[in-house]
């Protein structure tokens, strides 16, 4: 393997963990943006998806020593268990803002988000005592395909998260610019009062935002599964702290930011893996958080709140 | 100006009726009457913290009367929420504007058309607006946050007209404004009212309000102190020395 092969297979992989992180990351901000809340049960929603994703693929018949899928089969099979898993999450993500969040919505200070701790630490929990502390093995329907760059391998779970991630990222643009919810949105998290006062149901778009932004935790939660082959419960920590970095790094509360620092994110870690060690990778990450928090606070994109004018 | 219409039931669109308004322990309506007439300008004066922008939130949904009844064309509203009030037919123009910033003009004045549906109306007003205001139309690709006041409060006005409001709230619609965008707004906002809309306005400025206003109510310290037509409020002596002769000592500092 020549370097430039070494650096293509380090921005593959890069990119693939990137957009992973982007979707967790566009969770925390869509949240962040509209309630001025960092939602840490948002961790845990994500772990939970890699569970949902777990069982709907079992469910599927596909095991570990099972016949790769092929075909519609395979196409079938990966939308069912993306939809099943990311309507689970985004239903947890509305189940946990309306028992734990919306009690508090007029309560000033870090209660709100301290109960998002809490929440995260009763998901982590359940799912302790449902599936035991194992890793549990993440069988995957896709077939062993890959493709030589050069030196640097290209898999179909690298191909599959790049175009599970482009749509969804994509639709969630579409939806946040050209939809009348999506512009209620934007609106709401530009100037709440002023959204109210159009008529804008503001615990409506409340909701929207966490049920968009636990569903794109649960698609990420399955392509943790896909890409690592594993699962456990304790994958909504690291992950989930490297996804809310991201976050920061766009700008929290700008939804471009969050996938731009997504994908950074993603490549600083297959990066410093290479050059570094897998195990500064988080090292790395958080003193770039902090070079980043004390040169250019509000993140690369901007925008630490709502401007109220 | 005034109109010598007489009064009924059926001529009132907005009405309080003993409105006590509270925020916790502090009492700032006070057993507050207005009677607003379809058709009218209606000007409510007063000082600082003296109630104005608490009847407004009165009127939206804001802040809800712990005593007394609202009520809009007849029926109470004094319960509905915030959406359901501009649903009847009721939109502010905010104080200080209040455009979405980082949305583009057209996206603000769809926003003022957030609880109707899309369609041939919908271009109708959007239309109306454009004729109203042609440098909104020439804004229209523009954020809101990059406008000047005076071309934020034309779209402030165009987005609560894509309500197709029967009753428009305005909060201080020339605060901010150069004296030459403040002439072109109250003369826009006697247009649209010739157009058949109802207007009620508070306003610090009170020469400006009275020049438009069929009627007014000045509120002091939350209690409707007077009430009469525009005309009869120029000439009140109290009115002339509170309100009147304090903006002309303003205008000469």
């Amino acid at each position: 393997m020549t370097t430039a092969d070494v650096y293509l297979q380090q921005v593959i992989n890069g990119t693939s963990l990137g957009a992973m992180y982007a979707l967790l990351a566009l969770g925390f901000t869509l949240v962040y943006g509209i309630l001025e809340l960092i939602n840490f049960s948002h961790f845990n929603v994500f772990m939970v998806g890699s569970f949902v994703g777990l069982g709907m693929l079992e469910l599927f018949g596909v095991e570990p020593n099972a016949a790769a899928l092929t075909g519609f089969a395979l196409i079938g099979v990966l939308v069912a268990t993306f939809a099943v898993t990311m309507l689970a999450s985004g239903l947890l993500g509305v189940v946990i803002e309306r028992v734990a969040l919306r009690p508090l919505r007029n309560v000033k200070g870090p209660a709100a988000m301290i109960t998002t701790i809490g929440v995260s630490y009763i998901l982590f929990n359940l799912v302790l005592l449902g599936v035991g502390a194992d890793a549990k093995n993440f069988p995957s329907p896709l077939p062993s395909i890959s493709f030589a760059i050069g030196g640097a391998v290209l898999r179909l779970r690298e191909i599959l998260i790049w175009i599970a991630s482009l749509l969804l990222m994509g639709g969630l643009t579409y939806f946040v610019q050209f939809t009348k919810m999506g512009k209620a949105m934007r609106a709401t998290a530009q100037d709440p009062d002023a959204a109210r006062m159009m008529g804008v149901e503001v615990d409506r778009v409340i909701i929207m935002a966490f049920f968009l932004g636990s569903a794109l935790a649960g698609a990420g939660g399955l392509m943790f599964g896909l890409y690592y082959n594993l699962t456990s419960y304790v994958i909504g920590f690291t992950t989930g702290l490297r996804a809310f970095t991201a976050a920061v790094l766009g700008g929290i509360g700008n939804v471009p930011g969050a996938m731009v620092g997504g994908v950074l994110i993603g490549l600083i870690e297959a990066f410093g893996s290479y050059w570094i060690s897998a195990a500064w990778a988080d090292v790395i990450i958080f003193s770039i958080l902090v070079l980043v928090l004390v040169f250019k606070p509000a993140g690369l994109f901007g925008r630490l709140a709502p401007n109220k004018s | 100006m005034p109109r010598e219409t007489p009064s009924t039931e059926a001529d009132l669109l907005l009405e309080f009726k003993s409105v006590n308004t509270y925020y916790g322990d502090l009492h700032v309506l006070k057993d507050v009457n207005y009677a607003i007439r379809r058709g009218e300008i209606v000007s409510l004066l007063g000082g600082n913290a003296c109630g104005k922008s608490t009847t407004m939130k009165t009127i939206m949904g804001v802040v809800r009367p712990t005593r007394g009844t609202v009520l809009f064309d007849g029926e109470p509203i004094e319960r509905l929420s915030t959406s359901a009030r501009v649903r009847r037919g009721i939109a502010p123009v905010l104080e200080a504007r209040r455009l979405f910033p980082r949305m583009t003009v057209f996206e603000n004045l769809e926003m003022g058309a957030y609880t109707r549906k899309r369609g041939s109306e919908f271009n109708e007003d959007l239309e109306r607006v454009y004729s109203l205001f042609p440098r909104v139309k020439e804004r229209r690709n523009q954020l809101g946050g990059t406008l000047s006041g005076g071309e934020q409060q034309m779209v402030a006005i165009g987005r609560a007209l894509m309500a197709r409001p029967r009753l428009i709230c305005m909060d201080e619609p020339s605060m901010g404004l150069s004296p030459l965008f403040v002439e072109q707004v109250f003369d826009i906002i006697q247009e649209i009212n010739r157009q058949g809309t109802t207007i009620f306005m508070v306003e610090q400025n009170a020469a400006m309000a009275l020049s438009i206003a069929h009627r007014a109510y000045v509120l002091q310290t939350g209690v409707v102190v007077l009430s009469g037509t525009a005309a009869e409020l120029k000439e009140n002596p109290s009115i002339r020395e509170a309100y009147l002769g304090e903006l002309q000592v303003n205008a000469a500092a």
